[in-house]
């Protein structure tokens, strides 16, 4: 899978940094201070700060939100509460009409594709049918038997190959287009945000330090 | 043997015979059918293609004893609300019935379109018998049969010329069918469409297939076609006009390597391609391969490739000729922008969620709609979801695009105003209906208030199709439509407060409509089996969601609620075959 270079960072959008915002995890490297950009203030850490890599992300600005759009979501919510609408966001049977033909066609073409450096084949997975971060790595271990993945996730998620001894750390590239390391956000927030998946060789992902535990441990 | 002068109205019919030969529109035909029984009698002599618009508002029987020289038939089947499984399923609209019928009465049958119906195996046994030579079979958003039957299709029908499966639900089974078609000798086939098939194909016997068909124009794979099998299909039939590229990746666990195939040349060497869809698992890598034939390309489906906006853009800034385009909202107002700067003569525009919920962000929104109209003057039809919208952009396409027969705009969250200015959508569709001259089908949503039906009612004088889904006030809306729109032939409405009183103002429309739905409104049982009473030839259906029976009938009294209301006109009695949670009020 060719790596592409990272342009400037898109700004992330409002709303994504609203729900970071709500996350226990942070990540930081002991005694070092969040190093945020200005004006961002969410707590994902930007590989790129962390990893000498060059990738590009393909991105666009999801729907090119402004901060006049912020107040006007607000602005929605009390209109629409004035109006008959229900205040909980529950689905209704057949609403939006999208026929579940394609509903099911595009839910295979959300499929993550997974690439291992060094291996020339690619896999796809559905992140859906999984629960874990430990659920999604033992599976990613029996598709790509070669390597072990050592200790468990809440520790060090590495994954080990054996015969060439070399670890491999797992990461993907999430919506805006940022290479991240698997395990950084709760599960949910995972599995809406990920493009795709790479196992990467540790020697490449340079300068990124041990994790430290996370100081929660509701993670999944 | 005496000389016996033909009377003069069998003059008058061979002659009629001979010119309406010509006349190949149904409406057209229907109006010379009334001028007076000769005429009527000749057109019925003279009518090769019959088209069924509802299958329970006239039997096979009554169809099959009027026409007796009918080489092609459409029929349509179930209310297109049961799509969005409003409905339990096993409706009806049964394709069997007919089946028999025209076997019977069409021994020389060649063509069969079809769409929501249910078609069984057996029926599908029954056609490839009972018609020597059949031709073409197109079966749309159809569900009910499998692999097995579509394996007799393709080793009976000999002079098979198309067989298009477009939407349908597929049974699988172990059945290759594809290995039914016959192993040697040329074939006619012009068309094989088999994209929504979700079960593998014997890939082997598709490529020797390809190979034996010269005059195939429209191939659309299935995504279980690898782009390495794409490649060698492809160099087999250069003389494509269509293609559905299948899944555009390689299979998992295959060598991404050098020594892939020149996918670029593939395509390049399409020289006659004007339709190109598929990208059903797309790997990006591979989408540069297409650039060469983008140029003439008339008609452009991503809707199932997850693009961003910079993507498209490599694909989409060399579509100069494209009418017809369906993309993902992936692509976000940008990638909108992109298409509306070069793609001057598009028709068709429509724009899919690629996450369909109601409260999913919305990549697309008012400033793509602005985009498309102020690029694409010539718009004919759009269909556009999204989560935001403003009065202003739709005004703006009213204007811009004169054209619009076909409007249909989905505001995901419902009862959403105007995001800028916070007032109902009513003033943009409005405009619509008032501004576009030609328009014919109409799909309303967001905030809207009894205003914009009245604006319907007033304006939306050649209106034909029109659904409706939370919106209106009252009764009034639904009323306004009714009294106001003469060439109302389609409505669905659902979860709209229009009731007993507004359903009673259409009883001077409702036999000249093909159906009305309406779901999760304010009507009662007494509303509709007034209507039942009033309207003898008005099929008047109850139906419960949950598949529960409705206990009760017009006479006594019915106790229990019920959802839908699904009204026909037909020329039957109610249909026999309605599943046990439909209730017929009479």
């Amino acid at each position: 899978m060719p790596l592409d270079t990272l342009s400037d960072s898109p700004q992330s959008d409002v709303t994504s940094a609203m729900t970071f915002k709500d996350t226990e995890l942070t990540l930081g490297i002991p005694g070092e201070p969040t190093r945020s950009p200005a004006g961002k203030f969410c707590t994902k850490r930007g590989f790129i700060e962390t990893v000498d890599l060059n990738l590009r992300t393909s991105t666009s600005k999801p729907r090119g939100k402004t901060h006049a759009d912020e107040v006007d979501d607000k602005s929605d919510d009390v209109v629409s509460g004035a109006c008959k609408t229900p205040a909980s966001k529950t689905q209704v049977v057949g609403w939006p009409p999208v026929r579940s033909y394609r509903k099911k066609a595009l839910k295979s073409c959300k499929y993550v594709k997974v690439a291992v450096d060094g291996a020339p084949y690619l896999r796809k997975v559905d992140l859906e049918t999984y629960n874990s971060y430990q659920e999604l790595l033992m599976a990613l271990e029996k598709m790509f038997t070669c390597f072990k993945i050592r200790g468990n996730y809440l520790g060090e998620s590495k994954v080990i190959d054996p015969m060439k001894e070399m670890e491999y750390v797992p990461t993907y590239e999430d919506k805006d287009g940022d290479w991240m390391l698997v395990g950084d956000v709760p599960w949910k927030m995972f599995i809406e945000s990920c493009k795709r998946i790479r196992l990467m060789k540790s020697s490449e992902a340079v300068g990124l330090a041990p994790r430290t535990p996370p100081r929660c441990k509701t993670t999944t | 043997m005496e000389f016996q002068a033909p009377y003069p109205d069998q003059v008058l019919e061979n002659v009629l015979e001979n010119v309406l030969q010509f006349l190949t529109s149904r409406r057209d035909r229907n109006a010379a059918s009334l001028v007076c029984k000769s005429w009527y009698r000749v057109e019925a002599l003279t009518r090769s293609e019959l088209f069924i618009g509802n299958c329970y508002s006239v039997s096979p029987k009554r169809a099959t004893a009027r026409f007796s020289r009918v080489r092609a038939v459409a029929i349509k089947g179930r209310p297109r609300f049961a799509d969005f499984n409003l409905m339990p399923p096993e409706w009806g609209a049964h394709f069997a019935p007919w089946v028999a019928a025209l076997g019977s009465a069409y021994p020389w049958l060649e063509k069969v379109y079809l769409k929501r119906m249910s078609v069984t195996d057996e029926d599908l046994k029954h056609l490839a018998e009972y018609f020597p030579y059949f031709k073409e079979l197109v079966l749309v958003c159809c569900d009910g049969f499998g692999t097995r039957g579509l394996a007799v299709i393709a080793k009976k029908c000999r002079q098979l010329r198309v067989l298009d499966l477009i939407e349908s639900e597929v049974a699988e089974s172990d059945m290759d069918w594809i290995g039914e078609f016959p192993e040697s000798g040329i074939t006619c086939l012009e068309s094989l469409i088999f994209d929504c098939v979700e079960s593998p194909i014997n890939f082997e016997a598709l490529e020797r297939l390809v190979i034996r068909s010269p005059s195939l124009k429209k191939l659309r794979l299935n995504r279980f076609v690898s782009i390495g099998q794409l490649y060698r299909l492809m160099v087999r039939a250069p003389q494509l006009t269509h293609l559905g590229t299948g899944s555009f990746s390689l299979p998992e666990g295959v060598a991404h390597g050098d020594q892939e195939p020149d996918y670029e040349s593939a395509f390049a060497a399409c020289k006659s391609l004007v339709c190109l869809s598929g990208f059903r698992e797309i790997t990006l890598d591979y989408l540069s391969a297409i650039y060469a034939v983008c140029a003439n390309l008339t008609s452009l489906n991503l809707s199932y490739a997850n693009i961003n906006a910079e993507q498209l853009k490599t694909v989409i800034f060399h579509c100069h000729k494209l009418q017809t385009f369906w993309v993902l909202d992936s692509i976000c107002d940008e990638g909108l922008q992109a298409a509306a700067a070069t793609c001057k003569d598009l028709r068709e525009l429509r724009v899919f969620p690629i996450d369909a919920r109601e409260d999913s962000e919305g990549p697309v929104s008012d400033v793509g709609l602005q985009a498309i109209s102020e690029g694409c003057r010539k718009l004919q039809s759009i269909l556009y979801f999204c989560q935001h919208m403003t009065n202003a952009a739709v005004v703006a396409m009213s204007n811009n695009c004169p054209d619009l027969e076909v409007f249909r705009l989905c505001i995901m969250g419902r009862h959403r105003p105007d995001h800028v200015t916070g007032e109902p959508m009513d003033e943009g569709f409005g405009a619509i209906v008032k501004n576009c001259k030609k328009l014919t089908r109409l799909a309303v949503s967001g905030l809207l208030t009894d205003q914009a039906f009245s604006y319907i009612g007033r304006y939306g004088k050649l209106v034909r199709t029109l659904s409706v889904a939370f919106a209106g006030d009252s009764d009034l809306g639904l009323k306004y439509v009714l009294e106001g729109c003469p060439r109302l032939q389609k409505l669905e409405i659902r979860d709209s407060p229009f009731g007993d009183a507004a359903l009673r103002s259409g009883l001077h429309h409702y036999y000249n409509m093909r159906f009305l739905w309406m779901s999760s409104c304010r009507l009662s049982p007494q509303g509709c089996c007034e209507i039942a009473r009033a309207l003898p030839r008005l099929v008047v259906e109850v139906i419960r969601d949950d598949g529960n029976v409705i206990r009760g009938d017009c006479e006594e009294h019915i106790d229990d609620n019920f959802d839908i209301l699904y009204m026909y006109r037909s020329l039957e009695r109610p249909r026999d075959d309605a599943p046990s949670f439909v209730t017929i009020l009479h």
